[in-house]
């Protein structure tokens, strides 16, 4: 730095940016979610999500249950509004398979491709936000909004149900009854167990995200995904390969009602999302590193 | 009989149809210690020989079909039997050969006599054919070079079969020596007990499942009798082949017309007709056994004589062989108590004895976990007790404990799908010789004394178990269908916590009949507070009861065995003990009754005692391995931030060779080309350097490589080759000099549902530098909005939107302002607005480069200009040098003919040159003022229509220009 009679040369650091820019401050996770939380998407999503348990309520006391799908595993429904507890039970059953992996897929997969369509993904990335922290936060932000989401509905659920069919104790369909504390703290495990499956379904659509510059691609890529593997669930000749797709054990979260709970479908469950999760993230992070940003 | 699965069953090999991915993902489970790996069983290399093997004599003799798997190596290893199942064939237990042999033993699969392509007769593994022919077969084993031998003639050989092999493998350890190790599956202990139960009388012994059986014979079970019997008597081999062939069901090998033709009506012994009809494949005396027995459904002496002669219960002291016991919880054909009973027989003499219970059986099709666990279990058990002490693969100690699955509430057909079952395991099976007694607790149970009705004929009669479905009905309903009036019943109270009951439970009951005898069955409900009652795996306990007290008042003292199950009643459930007359699946008496049903003792103190097994629930780790999980993640998470800070702290370390002239020259590219990988070359070879306080305009036509160079220099794309430094610093992907640009290129990147004012302040915070740096008014004012400001991006106009973007690339006041077309769909007041602003800002001493394809935009902007074409530079220099002002005019004229007129008059100019060109006359003043030109024209009264300034660059650029066009 020989330009010792540039005014400006007092506000550069010696890695060459401007005074006051800091590469670990850049995008901060409240940044980035109020960013989100300006959206009407992350609004509309939320706004369904307590809604969702709320229509399902003024079904089941219409008397809608009958309509509702029978499942070979453990029947939710029947029980469904013998308590609050219960019914939040039978909304997390109900959503599983389809409506968390839609909201988990539109949040995780609409993160990095929006911005791309936008165009605002240059300008950020010039800012600069080092690639790998824009992916880091943009996931986390993700992952933030649709645990919310998440918890959106199974308060709701609890809160709403709990009004309309009584605040009491869980009736499995077993016959067994949970205290409300135990039960609470299942369905906490239950919360914590979805949150981390559906992360499969999150990273596959974040990969994706960051391929592609098209949200809709994205999201809809990794919901197509989920229900190819849902499908070629029910073959049955595809034997104990099932057990390693990334829908296996969706439901394995059904055993914490079981008593004494058996965690061993729980844990195989867990431990495969992490590794798909993993596995998708890194594909990301490693596509974004090296990609040419021409959106 | 349904077709039973064998103990092995091949799983297809996980990942092999997976995508790398997956395999990964695979690797680095197996990796991290978290997934077993699969045992690598090279099943593909296993080769198969059929032989057709004659076996007995006289009237006895048979062909076998059999078939040897053997593994790859062919050094010599234990072999294997596998017997099917009744019903089956070798091909039923082929798949589990192959998965055996891929654990390289010598498996030998057979079709019994009478079934498959096996000639003979079914003798219900009579010890003189069935026995023996597995006896000839092992010589035949012992003979073979790659067959391990004990002595001469005697290999090393373990039998493994369900149900009707599961017998045989029993009877095979009881009468040949060489049988080293067994596996017998869902088998029976003996035939008289399964056929004909009664579960009345003092428990047998100590263990959990000991099941009491009356000496002359029991209730008949008819309807499993009778489906054992069908799938028998049907000829398999052909009606028409077993007549025409004389060897009593040889394989019609031949079509139908020619067998047609081969029988000669008057060469069939009509008595040989009924006997193939009525008997099928049977022999003549276990056919004539079945037909006594189905006709009065009682237990006659040579009935009693055959089911004897195939039970192992005869040869149970002669067996020295391990065992490895497997039965079924959901089997109302051969149930626990049947196994308990070999246990007791095999370990009196202190064989070692393993007893499995799985969920699954004759009724249930066990999980394909379950399946699988079974499998490696049965292998486990030859890999210890076949091979030698020094072999790698013998595998760890199977033991001789006990395990069963985790008791539950759930009701049968739900829990096979539920899927997650545990296992619990204990050392030993409670009561065997050396261990200790099974623990049982009382349940005070509670009722009246019940009238019990039997209705004349048997009809109608409860419904609680379908052969080979198990517990349907219950399943269905969520309740067994007992006939009121029919049933005595005594319920406990609710149960204060839950009980695991793993065994048979007794009970003693007071009954008195009119006639002296009684046919009941006892069973144990488990009753939910709602009511609801569940029949658990859908077993009943048949009593035949005689001799029994006619008055209700003075009854006789029965006591019962209930069924061996598998259930967890849950707090608050109640237990209740059905009494009732009638059950469909078995033969009635024909006579209509009365009995009367009490608890023995009256009143509390009649108890329910229940077996119950303190085991070590086997849920492969428990809690532990969710701790082991966390530490994983928490120990890979640090890894991956000590990772991260030693890359960043590398990185930092060798922060870019600095150029010294840096400050001054804000941009400098050298050499830099991009190609793409399909062969276009974006950029080539581009070299230039702006200095500070320069106003740079990039000039060029619409592809001319202008924006790919912006993105290049915004770190968004990576140059293919050279170097682009600003203020000196490399610039790449994230660079933090880049914290000292501002840009607007391409499009506006506004988020459309934000207002302009929230765009700047959300791109500002997205930045993490201090709000006093971003100049946010003088921002606002080079907008120049107003109020339009806080209304949503996605209503402004274009030239709003514009300005906006503007407005944030200018935020903080970069020292390098880049900006790509900026002035596109400005109105002309704007774009005189924006050109000052631009100068003024270059004016602080900061640098702007302003890309465009307008000539004229370029000259009014801009202090110098980088002229490029198709990704090359052609031009460069300051915006004189390269419009060259005062150069030459280009003149038009009114009137054609002064043409030579006004050449003569310009070239009379000092230093004029003229050409004439398509547009007119074009002249080189080389110094001379447009003016004077133009005055020396009046004066010479040309009349001059146009007189405009003519750029040298302007040609060439046009051209270019055109020819993109």
């Amino acid at each position: 730095m020989t330009t010792t009679d540039d005014p400006r040369s007092g506000r550069v650091q010696p890695t060459g940016a401007v005074a006051g820019y800091r590469p670990e401050r850049t995008l901060r996770l409240s940044v980035e979610l109020r960013r989100q939380f300006r959206r009407r998407r992350t609004l509309g999503v939320l706004a369904l999500m307590v809604a969702l348990p709320l229509v399902l309520i003024g079904a089941l006391q219409l008397g809608g249950a009958e309509e509702a799908e029978e499942n070979a595993r453990i029947n939710l429904v029947d029980v469904a509004t013998s308590s609050g507890l219960n019914f939040t039970l039978f909304v997390l059953f109900a959503t599983t398979s389809f409506f968390l992996v839609v909201v988990y897929a539109l949040f995780f997969g609409d993160t990095v491709a929006s911005e791309a369509q936008w165009g605002s993904l240059r300008y950020t990335l010039a800012t600069p936000v080092p690639r790998m922290r824009l992916l880091r936060q943009k996931w986390l932000a993700a992952f933030v909004l649709s645990v919310g989401a998440l918890l959106a509905i199974v308060v709701t659920a609890l809160v709403a149900g709990g009004i309309a069919f009584g605040f009491g104790p869980v009736q499995t369909p077993v016959g067994v009854t949970l205290a409300q504390g135990d039960a609470l703290l299942r369905l906490a495990g239950m919360v914590g167990y979805l949150a981390v499956h559906l992360l499969v379904v999150g990273a596959l659509a974040f990969w994706l995200s960051t391929v592609t510059d098209a949200p809709l691609a994205a999201v809809g890529g990794a919901v197509f995904t989920m229900f190819v593997f849902a499908i070629l669930d029910q073959v049955e000749q595809l034997g104990a390969v099932r057990d390693y797709f990334p829908t296996a054990e969706e439901f394995a979260w059904t055993d914490l009602l079981q008593t004494p709970v058996d965690s061993g479908d729980l844990f195989r469950g867990v431990v495969q999302s992490l590794g798909y999760a993993a596995v998708f993230t890194a594909l990301g992070f490693r596509h974004f590193a090296r990609r040419d940003v021409t959106s | 009989m349904r077709p039973v699965r064998g103990p092995v069953r091949p799983r297809p090999r996980p990942g092999a149809r997976a995508t790398p991915a997956a395999s990964l993902l695979l690797l680095v489970l197996v990796l991290t210690g978290l997934l077993p790996p699969a045992p690598a069983a090279a099943a593909g290399d296993v080769t198969t020989e059929d032989a057709r093997v004659p076996v007995g004599e006289g009237d006895g003799a048979a062909e076998l079909d059999t078939t040897l798997y053997l593994p790859a190596s062919g050094a010599p290893a234990p072999a294997v039997v596998l017997a099917h199942g009744f019903g089956g064939s070798k091909q039923s237990v082929a798949s589990d050969a192959r998965d055996l042999a891929g654990r390289g033993y010598v498996v030998l699969t057979y079709s019994a006599r009478g079934f498959g392509d096996s000639t003979g007769q079914i003798g219900l593994n009579d010890p003189r054919s069935e026995v023996a022919d597995l006896s000839a077969l092992l010589d035949r084993l012992a003979a073979r070079d790659d067959v391990r031998l004990d002595a001469d003639g005697d290999p090393r050989v373990g039998v493994a079969g369900a149900s009707y092999g599961g017998a045989l493998s029993l009877l095979a350890a009881g009468y040949d020596d060489r049988v080293d190790a067994i596996a017998p599956q869902i088998t029976w202990h003996s035939l008289t007990a399964a056929l004909f139960p009664s579960q009345v009388g003092e428990p047998a012994a100590d263990t959990v499942a000991a099941t009491p059986q009356a000496e002359d014979g029991g209730v008949y079970k008819r309807l499993w009798s009778g489906l054992f019997f069908g799938v028998g008597s049907a000829p398999s081999g052909g009606l028409l082949g077993a007549l025409g062939g004389g060897g009593g069901g040889a394989p019609a090998a031949a079509d139908l017309p020619a067998a047609l033709g081969s029988v000669d009506p008057a060469t069939v012994d009509p008595q040989a007709v009924e006997q193939l009809l009525t008997c099928g494949r049977f022999t003549p005396e276990v056919c004539a056994a079945y037909q006594s027995a189905a006709s009065t459904g009682t237990l006659t002496p040579e009935v009693a004589a055959v089911l004897d002669r195939s039970s192992p219960s005869t040869v149970l002291d002669r067996i020295d062989a391990p065992t490895l016991l497997v039965q079924g919880t959901q089997d109302s054909l051969f149930g626990l108590g049947q196994a308990d009973a070999n246990a007791r027989g095999i370990a009196a003499d202190g064989t070692p004895v393993k007893v499995v219970w799985y969920a699954g059986g004759h009724d249930a099709q066990a999980s394909e976990g379950t399946t699988a666990d079974l499998r490696d279990q049965v292998a486990g058990w030859f890999d210890w007790h076949l091979r030698s002490a020094d072999d790698p693969a013998r595998g760890p100690d199977p033991g001789t404990g006990f395990s069963f699955p985790a008791p539950t509430g759930v009701t049968a057909s739900v829990g096979t799908v539920q899927g997650g079952s545990r296992t619990v395991t204990t050392a030993a099976y409670p009561g065997l010789v050396g261990t200790e007694a099974a623990q049982r607790s009382p349940v005070p149970v509670d009722g009246p004394l019940q009238p019990v009705v039997t209705p004349a004929g048997g009809t109608p009669a409860a419904i609680t178990v379908v052969p080979g479905l198990g517990s349907l009905a219950s399943a269905l309903t969520g309740t067994a269908f007992e006939i009121p009036g029919q049933f005595a019943a005594f319920e406990s109270e609710p149960l204060g916590e839950a009980v695991e009951v793993v065994g048979a439970s007794t009970i003693d009951l007071a009954v008195a009949s009119p006639g002296g005898s009684a046919t009941l069955f006892a069973k144990l409900y488990d009753v939910a507070p709602d009511g609801t009652t569940t029949l658990p795996a859908g077993l009943v306990a048949p009593l035949a009861l005689s001799g029994l007290s006619a008055d209700p008042t003075a009854p006789s003292t029965v006591s019962v065995t209930l069924p061996g199950i598998v259930h967890r009643f849950e707090a608050g459930h109640t237990l209740r003990v059905v009494v009732s007359s009638t059950d469909q699946a078995f033969a009635l008496p024909a006579e209509a009754g009365v009995y009367s049903v009490a608890l023995a003792a009256g009143g509390n103190a009649a108890a329910l005692a229940v077996p119950t097994v303190d085991g070590r629930s086997e849920s492969t780790g428990g809690t532990s391995r969710w701790l082991v999980l966390l530490g994983v993640l928490v120990a890979l998470g640090l890894l991956g931030w000590l990772a991260a800070v030693l890359w960043g702290r590398r990185r930092r370390a060798r922060v870019s060779r600095v150029e010294p002239d840096g400050e001054d020259v804000p941009l400098r590219f050298t050499g830099v080309t991009k190609a793409y990988k399909d062969g276009f070359v974006a950029v080539r070879d581009l070299s230039f350097e702006v200095r500070r306080g320069q106003v740079l305009g990039l000039l060029g036509p619409n592809g001319a490589g202008k924006t790919t160079s912006l993105r290049m220099l915004m770190g968004l794309i990576r140059p293919t080759d050279g170097r682009i430094t600003v203020f000196g610093h490399e610039v790449h992907a994230g660079a933090p000099v880049l914290s000292r640009l501002g840009s607007f290129v391409e499009g506006t990147g506004l988020q459309p549902h934000l207002s302009g004012r929230d765009n700047l302040r959300l791109y500002w915070a997205a930045t993490g530098r201090p709000a006093a740096d971003a100049h946010m008014e003088e921002a606002i004012a080079v907008a120049g909005l107003g109020a339009a400001l806080d209304r949503p991006v996605r209503r402004y106009s274009q030239g709003m939107r514009q300005r906006v973007a503007i407005a944030q690339a200018m935020l903080g006041l970069p020292d390098l302002l880049v900006l790509d077309e900026p002035t596109n769909g400005l109105d002309p007041p704007q774009i005189h607005a924006m050109r000052e602003v631009l100068r003024s800002y270059a004016a602080t001493g900061r640098t702007v480069i302003v890309s465009s394809h307008l000539l004229s935009e370029i000259e009014q902007t801009c202090s110098h200009v980088v002229v490029m074409a198709k990704g090359q530079k052609i031009a460069q220099g300051t915006v004189e040098e390269i419009v060259g002002t005062g150069g030459s005019v280009l003149v038009g004229l009114a009137d054609d003919a002064d043409t030579d007129r006004a050449v003569a008059v310009l070239e009379g100019l000092p230093g004029v040159a003229v050409e004439r060109t398509d547009e007119g006359l074009v002249a080189d003043l080389d110094g001379t003022s447009r003016a004077r030109a133009l005055q020396a024209l009046v004066a010479a009264d040309v009349s001059v229509e146009a007189f405009t300034p003519r750029r040298r660059l302007e040609d060439a650029f046009l051209a270019l220009v055109g020819e993109e066009a």
